[in-house]
Parts: C-alpha cells; sequence; structure tokens
C-alpha cells in the first residue's frame, strides 16, 4: 500500500482532532476526503505531511513508518502536498515558486517548469509576475503546479476548488485527473463533495475525527447520508 | 565654511559608516525575517568579530614600520577573514545556547528578549574582564592618507577599504538571497515557514545559517569599524542600535531595506552632526527614524524579504 493510516489520533493541545483515523491510499487512485468544517480534513492532511504528529497510531509510507521522518524529507519520498489556501510564496515570481517545488531536487527543474507551463499556459504568461499578485485560480494553478516540480508519486490535495469561480474549478478537476492518469496517487480533500466523488475511485467521509463512511466514488455519490449531509438533499427520513 | 562647501566630505564620510551599519543592519533583519525576533545579542557578535580581527591582524604585523603593498592588503583581507569567522561563530553558539532551547520549548516572545539581553550582558562582560576596559587600538595595517579627491571632498585610504570591503559584502549577500539555493530557503522560511517545510526546506538548518551568515557579515563589520574607530568591550552597543535603528528605517526583514536604511542613517548623521552640532549626530538619527515612522510603519520599503530579492 502507497499510503496508510493506523488509528491515528491527533489532538491540538487537550482537544481531539482525529480519533483513530483509518485510511488507505493505493498507487495511482484518487481517493477523496470529505467531511464538514472542523471533521479533521486538513488535520489528516498535515498529520502525513509531519506538520503535525501523531498522539497515536502510525503513519506509513510504503509500509514504512513515518513518525521518525522529519517533515522537510517527505517530499524527497514523493509525497507533495498543495495546503489549503494555496499558500503561495507572495513574495515570490511564478518561476521562482515552481523552483521552491523543485528545492530537494534541482536536477529536473526545466522539464518540470515546461510541464507546469504546458498544463497551466496562464501561468507561463505570468511567469515573472510576483505570487502575490495572481488571481486566486491562478494560485491554485502555481500550488498545484509547484508540488508537481517534486515528480510526486503520492499529491495530498487540500480543497483546491475553495474560493473558485465554477470555470475554473472545472479546469482544476481536469488537472487532477490529468495528473492522476499520469501515475500519480492523489488525496483530495474537498467541500465540493460531486465533483469530488465523480472524479475519485474511492472515498471517506469524515465526522468528529473518525472515519463514518467509506466507499466507491459512485456508492458514495448514491448514498442517502452523504446526499443529505454534503449535497444538501433533504431525503425523507422512514 | 558653510554646508554646501562640506557638502562632498560630508556625504564620503556619512557614506562609510553608513555602509558599516547596513552590514550590521542585514544580520537584524534576516534573523528577523527567518524568525521574527529582534536578536539585542547581534551587537556582542559585531564586537567580538572585531576583536577576533584586531587579535589576528596584530599578530601577523611584523615589527617595524607600517606595512604597504600586499602586506597591507594581506594584513586586512586577514582581520577581515577572522573578523567574520569570529563573528559567526559566536553568532551559531548564541542560536545554539540563547535561542533554540526556547525554540524547542516554544516559549512566548518575551522569553527570547531576556535571553538575548543576557547573552549580551554576559559577553559584554566577559569581552571586559579578558581584554581589559580601554579601547584598544587596532595597529596602522596601512598608511592612511588621502588618495584622491572626488568633488574637492579627500577619499582617504582607509575610506576605500572600508567602503570598498564594506559594499563587496552587501552585494555578495544580496545576491545570495537572491540568486543561490540557500537564499532561497531563506525568504521560503521567511514568507511562510510550514510551506517551506513542505517544500523540503529544512526549517532548523536555514535558522542556523541565517544566524551564521549575520554573523559573518557582522564579525567583518566590526573589524572595520576597529580599524576605524578602535575596539572595546562596550563598542557594539551604540553601531548595534544604529544598525538596529536601519533595518527598521529601511523595513525590517528586507534585505535591500537594511543597506538602504544604513546608508540613509550614515548620511543623514553626517549632514546633522554638522549643521547642528556632532553631539546631536545621535539625537538627529533617532528624530529620522520616529519621523519616517510615522508616516511608513513599516519602514521605506516594507517589511517582506521576499521582495528585497
Amino acid at each position: 500500500m502507497l499510503l496508510e493510516l493506523a488509528d491515528v489520533e491527533v489532538s491540538y493541545g487537550a482537544i481531539p482532532a482525529l480519533r483513530g483515523v483509518r485510511l488507505e491510499v493505493a498507487e495511482g487512485e484518487i481517493v477523496t476526503l470529505l467531511g464538514a468544517n472542523g471533521a479533521g480534513k486538513t488535520t489528516t492532511l498535515r498529520s502525513i505531511s509531519g506538520l503535525l504528529r501523531p498522539r497515536r497510531g502510525e503513519i506509513y509510507l510504503d509500509g514504512r513508518p513515518l513518525s521518525s521522518i522529519p517533515a522537510h524529507t517527505l517530499v524527497g519520498l514523493g509525497v507533495s502536498h498543495v495546503p489549503e489556501g494555496r499558500r503561495v510564496f507572495a513574495g515570490m515570481t511564478v518561476r521562482e515558486n515552481l523552483l521552491m517545488g523543485a528545492y530537494h531536487d534541482r536536477r529536473h527543474v526545466r522539464e518540470g517548469t515546461e510541464r507546469v507551463f504546458t498544463l497551466f499556459p496562464r501561468l507561463a504568461e505570468r511567469a515573472s509576475q510576483l505570487g502575490g499578485t495572481l488571481s486566486g485560480g491562478e494560485q491554485q494553478m502555481l500550488a498545484i503546479g509547484r508540488a508537481l516540480m517534486s515528480r510526486p508519486r503520492l499529491m495530498l490535495l487540500d480543497e483546491p476548488s475553495m474560493g473558485l469561480a465554477p470555470r475554473i474549478i472545472q479546469t482544476i478537476f481536469e488537472v487532477i485527473v490529468e495528473i492522476n492518469r499520469a501515475g500519480v496517487a492523489v488525496l483530495l480533500v474537498e467541500q465540493n463533495a460531486v465533483q469530488a466523488l465523480r472524479i475519485a475511485h474511492r472515498g471517506y467521509v469524515l465526522e468528529n475525527g473518525q472515519v463514518a463512511l467509506t466507499g466507491s466514488g459512485a456508492d458514495l455519490l448514491a448514498d442517502d447520508r452523504v446526499r443529505q449531509a454534503y449535497l444538501g438533499e433533504d431525503i425523507p427520513t422512514g | 565654511m558653510g554646508f554646501a562647501d562640506q557638502f562632498w566630505q560630508l556625504t564620503v564620510d556619512g557614506l562609510m559608516v553608513g555602509s558599516l551599519y547596513a552590514v550590521i543592519a542585514l544580520g537584524y533583519t534576516l534573523v528577523y525575517g527567518v524568525l521574527q525576533l529582534i536578536n539585542f545579542a547581534h551587537s556582542e557578535v559585531f564586537m567580538l568579530g572585531a576583536f577576533g580581527g584586531l587579535f589576528a591582524a596584530r599578530g601577523l604585523l611584523p615589527g617595524g614600520a607600517t606595512p604597504s603593498g600586499p602586506a597591507s592588503v594581506g594584513l586586512v583581507a586577514a582581520g577581515l577573514a577572522v573578523g567574520a569567522a569570529c563573528g559567526a561563530a559566536a553568532a551559531f553558539i548564541l542560536e545554539r545556547v540563547a535561542y533554540r532551547p526556547l525554540r524547542r520549548r516554544s516559549a512566548p516572545r518575551l522569553a527570547y528578549l531576556i535571553s538575548a539581553i543576557g547573552a549580551s550582558l554576559f559577553a559584554v562582560n566577559l569581552a571586559g574582564k579578558e581584554f581589559g576596559r580601554q579601547n584598544v587600538p587596532v595597529p596602522d595595517l596601512f598608511t592612511n592618507g588621502t588618495l584622491f579627491h572626488v568633488f574637492g571632498a579627500q577619499v582617504s585610504t582607509q575610506t576605500v577599504v572600508v567602503l570598498g570591503a564594506a559594499v563587496v559584502m552587501l552585494v555578495l549577500l544580496d545576491r545570495l538571497v537572491a540568486r543561490t539555493r540557500l537564499g532561497q530557503g531563506i525568504r521560503a522560511v521567511a514568507q511562510d515557514a510550514d510551506t517551506a517545510v513542505l517544500m523540503g526546506v529544512n526549517v532548523e538548518r536555514v535558522i542556523i545559517l541565517t544566524f551564521v551568515i549575520g554573523g559573518l557579515l557582522a564579525g567583518a563589520g566590526g573589524f572595520l569599524y576597529a580599524m576605524t574607530f578602535n575596539a572595546s568591550y562596550n563598542m557594539g552597543f551604540v553601531p548595534g542600535v544604529k544598525a538596529f535603528t536601519a533595518a527598521v528605517l529601511g523595513g525590517i526583514g528586507n534585505v535591500r531595506g537594511a543597506m538602504l536604511g544604513g546608508i540613509l542613517l550614515g548620511l543623514v548623521e553626517s549632514y546633522g552632526g554638522y549643521v547642528f552640532q556632532a553631539s546631536y549626530k545621535d539625537v538627529i538619527a533617532f528624530l529620522v527614524l520616529v519621523g519616517i515612522l510615522m508616516v511608513r510603519p513599516s519602514g521605506l520599503l516594507g517589511v517582506r524579504l521576499g521582495r528585497a530579492a
């Protein structure tokens, strides 16, 4: 298994955020992680990246426990994380932001940059502009492009559609599928449940720091509880 | 003689002192960039570097007449190198002893300030005990005299050496921050430390190297300062405060801002000291700071380290 979370518990001080999360991502999969605000989606991604350390449980990458691995070395193991809110380096140009994505290994900067510019022609036009001056959609493209620069095997995406116009969301989702087709496994956190489930092979629904539901994208899309909670549909009870 | 007659001379003198302020100010601004912390012990890094360079130059100095030619160049270079090395070592130890333990415990801001003041007092008094509490002159490493004139202003060998060395350091540092991988890491940590980690930046390593770079500059700057004004155990305080002022003036955290702030402060002091009285120099410097911060609270160039490169 590429990524495995085994009963992971994380807390902020005394407040528990994850209460024994079990989750798996196989090579080549798109897995989506759904849930309400505060359910623990971002916390899950930040724990995988080593920005937060589990109080209990273990996270495995290729069967190798990550608890003793420094966070900054994870990108070298093939994990790249597109954080919530994009977190583009505002004072660096588009090109410098992409270079940051290749910080751990500078050998493939040229091909990487070309690949990103092919995927997002808009970024090529803005190559010398500061990250902070880009629109929200362009920043999201840059954040994804930056994450691709490290040639990941697993990409963690935290709410890439947040605050974006529908047309741009469409582009972003198409690119996620394209990245996945190129062999990158994707763990996608989304509020936008319908779109996420449409492109995902499997999904998990988090509630109060635990996995409440899991299944294939299609099954979850058809599940009454999912429809009620995340798609805003009124399902008559009984 | 009026101000107009003296203008160019005052400019030359101001640029020399200002370039030293700029070199020291970089240490404050770089560390602030990565840690949002004012390293108040930086002035002692400067002082220890000055003594290191001074002892090296004195040790290497042959007896008899003032050296000249290649010997002078070699002695100044040795003083700069040893000064820089001592500054770097002092900054490294300071980070390890005074700051890192606090970082590990996620201590509040105030703890860092108290730790810095403690480290500063310790270093000053250690230097006072070891090196004596009187001025220690740097022996003449070259014959100082007027080299040439610029618009009627005399430019001495001393000025050329100090200004030349300082400008080289400023340019190198600017290129390092803008162009190298380490510089990119420093800017990334300054802008967003968490995201820098996700990119593979070893933040602890960047922090240490940032202290070391600031120490290299301050140590070499200390030697240049001692060559001009003598060394003493408490020599760090005034230039330290001035350099801090320069960093704030330019926009703390901003590399080019610190350079600009240092040069401006040197010039303003030089002009102001002539127009009013030499003893008003410091008053004028701080009035300028207060004035500019009232109009531009984030300094002349703003606070982003990333924008500086």
